[in-house]
């Protein structure tokens, strides 16, 4: 345990104190009482930050459970660092926000609980070098969002969008324990550092790919990528200063994270490179077209983010490539050098864009784009910082969104002088889908701003809007004057942070003494591709009235909502049905199933492994026991056909004096005693319960041959005539009887062995199987009395057996 | 003999598993009162048949049968019928309560309410 593993675990330390202390956080927001925890983590992060830089390692193993290899290892390098700094310090301004977003009436002690859980998972997750551990972080972080979603549980959207979000996520995390798995079995290890140590063992594996794609189905769910982007706007149903945290600045950036720390070990792949850039790309251009035409300024958001994540994910598919290919490596460190930039840019723009959002809907009541309206003169404060976030969304000079997509778009450009594959053959797609995602950008920023500040005021709102209290407008003022900060003076993170993060990613401790400028010249591609993009955007939006029907064509029976909700529908379906097909309620089907379940094991069992019959043991046959035998068998056919039950209980009888009669022949003169005795009271019993049963309820009808029953009781006997065979062949032990026949005087001091060691070797085993008697007499008793007041004879019965026996 | 026994404990086993898979109430008891017979007779066979007197300690005697699996099996035999009992006590009530001893028309229906 050092000073790291404390941080990762401080939250869910103060989230017990925050449940426990509920009593006495009546009187002040218990916002108050949580905020020291992200504050704390995150001033502690940032004095690491010259650690790392010198490339010191900051590894510290905690053995949890070593012999499964699950192991608390945290190792902490540039990319690690960046995250956490990322986790705790939006985590601090958005504690700040919710303080005042949250009024005393929510249920704050659960609301902040759930908060501290998911910070701690997902401080868990990135600094986490053992891939069990992150893995169980990783699923903490669903398992918090889904509580968050459903924070407002009464809402049924809430728990659609709660429950969708975990079933995808969750999933998704499942099939990349499964990659997990397939890395320990080609490395025989379960550390990140490991197996990139034996990256050549990975390369020649055949398991690889199988890795890969199941890693990376992980990180898709996670990071909302195409098509698993769906459950995204659905989580927008939670608390604002949620969706602000996990769902755009941290939670689905665990997906990318996870790409990007195993870059290293996958980067040979092009299976890796290709699924990453072409799902990034694709999820880029289709999110941000999508946003276009959402109402819901929240839904917008979300669509906004899924685009904004494929932007990043199909970068570090590029500096993957880097690394695959070697040649053009100058060219692609910048693809992860903009990845980095733009993932820190994009925690500031969009949270603080969510956050105001949040604000525009905490005083007007509303989040639809047709209500809103004008509202500048009202909310000049907000307005401003959300006109300054959204060109930074946009990519507009001179916020750092600016920065980071124009290095997007110039490694977009440049990624035609790559040597890979047939991608040069296809190398003019990639520009083309990155400017149509960028356009569709700039369109929704513009509405985003435009729609709900400018123009004239609607007057429609539910609430009259007015400004919000600085409480809440702290927090995005900090992270809008980060906004301009980062963009007029980048250079301040270049050293810093986004260094060691990006040769965190690519494995290297090089230093590549990056410098970030606004101007590239006038022969720059990315330039012009922006001024294309501002008024082609600026076009679109103008003349918007006249295309946006294009979104009318958008069937619903070929949305993946439709799909999702279908296949959800059909798996609830389909496993009732299999539900009541096989436990029905009916006894006997069960009973069958465990029987014919018993005799298919033995049966197989004894095919596989054969069996040996040894018989030359056997003691000789007289004629007076195959009589005897022969009796019994045909009471047995007797009591299958019979149709009266008194014929039966007849046939029953005779089968049990007949056992007595072979305990005798067999040298077992205490068991005939008893076999008689408790045969006379059997049958008495069943007399008597006969005799209160009408006879109309006869069992005739149930006599009629049921052939599935036969086969399945055909099977028993065989299986239980073959388990005999065999145990009474193959002994494995020498009976321990010796014992007992010597010592059965010496000992115990008597000469009758069966009951001495009845009442004596094992005088426990029968005191308490006479309790067991006693229980069942009282229960005989009890059922009768309860209402028919009739008999005693459960009692008296009780107490002759026990004379008889003895 | 033990082939025999055997296969005789293996028949009332089979005999006894067709019977509780039906629907009535008093042939499943029939069915259970029967499979611990058989289960009885195996228990006793496993202990080898007729290897020598009844185990009463005699000076004159130099081989006993097997002791244990008697001893196992009478307390088998006891337990075997307190089931019986109050399974059958248990069917009796069951008919005064539901007015049937078909174990189908027992369960009602599970979607009811």
């Amino acid at each position: 345990m050092t000073l790291i593993h404390l941080a990762i675990l401080l939250p869910i330390i103060a989230a017990v104190i925050v449940g426990l202390s509920k009593k006495y956080s009546k009187r002040i927001h218990t916002g108050w009482l949580v905020l020291p925890v992200p504050l704390l983590i995150v001033i502690y992060f940032l004095t690491l930050i010259p650690d790392v830089n010198r490339h010191d390692v900051l590894y510290h193993s905690m053995n949890v459970m070593p012999n499964i290899g699950l192991n608390f290892d945290v190792y902490v390098d540039g990319l690690g660092l960046l995250f956490a700094i990322l986790i705790s310090g939006i985590g601090a301004l958005v504690v700040l926000y919710s303080i005042g977003y949250l009024s005393h009436r929510e249920d704050l002690t659960s609301f902040y609980i759930y908060l501290l859980i998911f910070m701690t998972a997902m401080l868990g997750v990135v600094l986490n070098d053992n891939v069990l551990g992150l893995y169980l972080f990783w699923e903490l972080t669903s398992i918090s969002s889904f509580l968050l979603i459903a924070f407002w549980y009464n809402r049924e959207r809430s728990l659609y969008g709660a429950t969708k979000s975990m079933l995808i996520t969750m999933g998704g995390g499942f099939l990349m324990l499964g990659g997990f798995l397939s890395l320990y079995l080609i490395t025989g290890s379960f550390s990140i550092r490991e197996m990139i140590a034996q990256v050549d063992l990975i390369q020649a594996s055949e398991l690889a790919p199988i890795a890969i794609v199941l890693i990376l189905l992980g990180a898709f769910t996670k990071s909302a990528q195409f098509p698993f982007y769906i459950w995204l706007p659905d989580a927008m149903e939670a608390p604002t200063p949620v969706s602000a945290y996990l769902h755009s600045a941290t939670m689905v950036k665990a997906g990318l994270y996870l790409v990007a720390r195993f870059t290293p070990i996958f980067a040979f792949s092009e299976l890796w490179v290709w699924l990453i850039l072409l799902t990034g790309l694709i999820t880029l251009a289709w999110a941000s077209f999508n946003a276009v035409k959402q109402d819901d300024l929240k839904a917008m958001l979300a669509f906004s983010t899924v685009s904004q994540l494929g932007l990043i994910m199909s970068l570090l598919g590029l500096g993957a490539l880097g690394v695959h290919t070697g040649a053009a490596e100058e060219l692609f460190t910048v693809a992860i050098v903009a990845a980095v930039f733009h993932l820190i840019n994009h925690a500031t723009f969009k949270g603080a864009l969510f956050m105001l959002v949040g604000i525009i809907d905490h005083e007007s009541g509303t989040r639809s784009l047709k209500r809103l309206g004008g509202l500048m003169t009202i909310m000049p404060i907000t307005g401003t910082m959300t006109a300054i976030t959204a060109a930074s969304m946009a990519g507009l000079p001179p916020f750092n969104g600016f920065l980071s997509k124009e290095m997007f778009l110039e490694v977009m450009v440049n990624i035609r002088h790559a040597d890979f594959s047939f991608l040069s053959d296809v190398s003019i797609l990639f520009p083309i889908l990155a400017v149509f995602g960028s356009i569709f950008t700039f369109i929704y920023s513009v509405i985003l701003f435009k729609e709900v500040f400018l123009g004239k005021e609607t007057e429609d709102t539910p609430k009259t809007p007015h400004e919000a209290p600085w409480l809440m407008l702290a927090s995005p003022l900090i992270l809008s004057l980060l906004v301009i900060v980062f963009g007029l003076f980048p250079n301040i993170l270049s050293q810093t942070i986004i260094d060691p993060a990006a040769m965190g990613i690519l494995g290297t401790t090089t230093a590549l003494d990056t410098q970030i400028y606004h101007w590239h010249g006038f022969d720059s591609p990315a330039l012009w591709l922006t001024v294309f993009i501002i008024v082609s955007g600026t076009l679109l939006y103008m003349t918007r009235h006249h295309w946006m029907f294009i979104y009318e064509y958008h069937k619903e029976h070929f949305t993946l909502n439709y799909l999702y909700d279908r296949g959800l529908v059909y798996s609830r379906i389909s496993s009732k049905q299999l539900n009541d097909k096989f436990v029905n309620g009916n006894v006997s089907h069960y009973l069958a199933y465990v029987l014919g379940f018993f005799v298919i094991v033995s049966i197989y069992t004894f095919i596989v492994n054969g069996m040996a019959i040894d018989i030359r043991t056997a003691s000789p046959i007289t004629l007076q026991e195959m009589i005897v035998v022969t009796i019994i068998l045909i009471a047995l056919a007797g009591i299958l056909v019979v149709k009266s039950r008194m014929v039966a209980l007849i046939l029953l009888g005779s089968i049990g004096f007949s056992m007595a009669l072979l305990f005798v022949m067999f040298r077992s003169a205490d068991l005939g005693l008893t076999q008689l005795a408790i045969e006379t009271v059997t049958t008495t019993i069943f007399l008597l319960v006969f005799s209160k049963l009408p006879d109309k309820e006869s069992y005739k009808y149930s006599v009629k041959l049921n052939i599935p029953h036969l086969i399945i009781s055909v099977g028993v006997a065989l299986t239980a005539i073959i388990i005999g065979y065999s145990a009474y062949s193959n002994r494995l032990f020498d009976p321990i009887s010796q014992f007992h026949i010597d010592n059965v005087y010496d000992l115990a001091a008597g000469g009758n062995m069966v009951n001495v060691i009845l009442v004596d070797f094992r005088g426990f085993d029968t005191l308490f199987e006479t309790l067991v008697f006693a229980i069942a007499g009282l229960g005989v008793y009890s059922m009768m009395r309860l209402r028919l007041n009739t008999k005693k004879e459960g009692d008296d019965h009780e107490e002759h057996i026990d004379e008889s026996r003895l | 003999m033990e082939l025999i026994t055997i296969i005789l404990a293996g028949i009332l086993m089979g005999a006894a598993a067709y019977l509780m898979l039906s629907k009535n109430l008093i042939r499943i008891i029939f069915g259970t009162a029967i499979f611990s017979h058989g289960v009885h007779l195996m228990f006793l066979t496993m202990g080898e048949l007729k290897r020598g007197a009844v185990p009463v300690l005699d000076e004159n005697v130099e081989a006993y049968a097997d002791p244990l699996p008697q001893a196992l099996i009478l307390t088998a035999i006891v337990i075997a019928f307190a089931l019986t009992a109050i399974i059958l006590v248990l069917a009796l009530r069951i008919y005064k309560e539901l007015g049937t001893n078909d174990i189908e028309k027992m369960k009602g229906d599970p979607y009811a309410d």
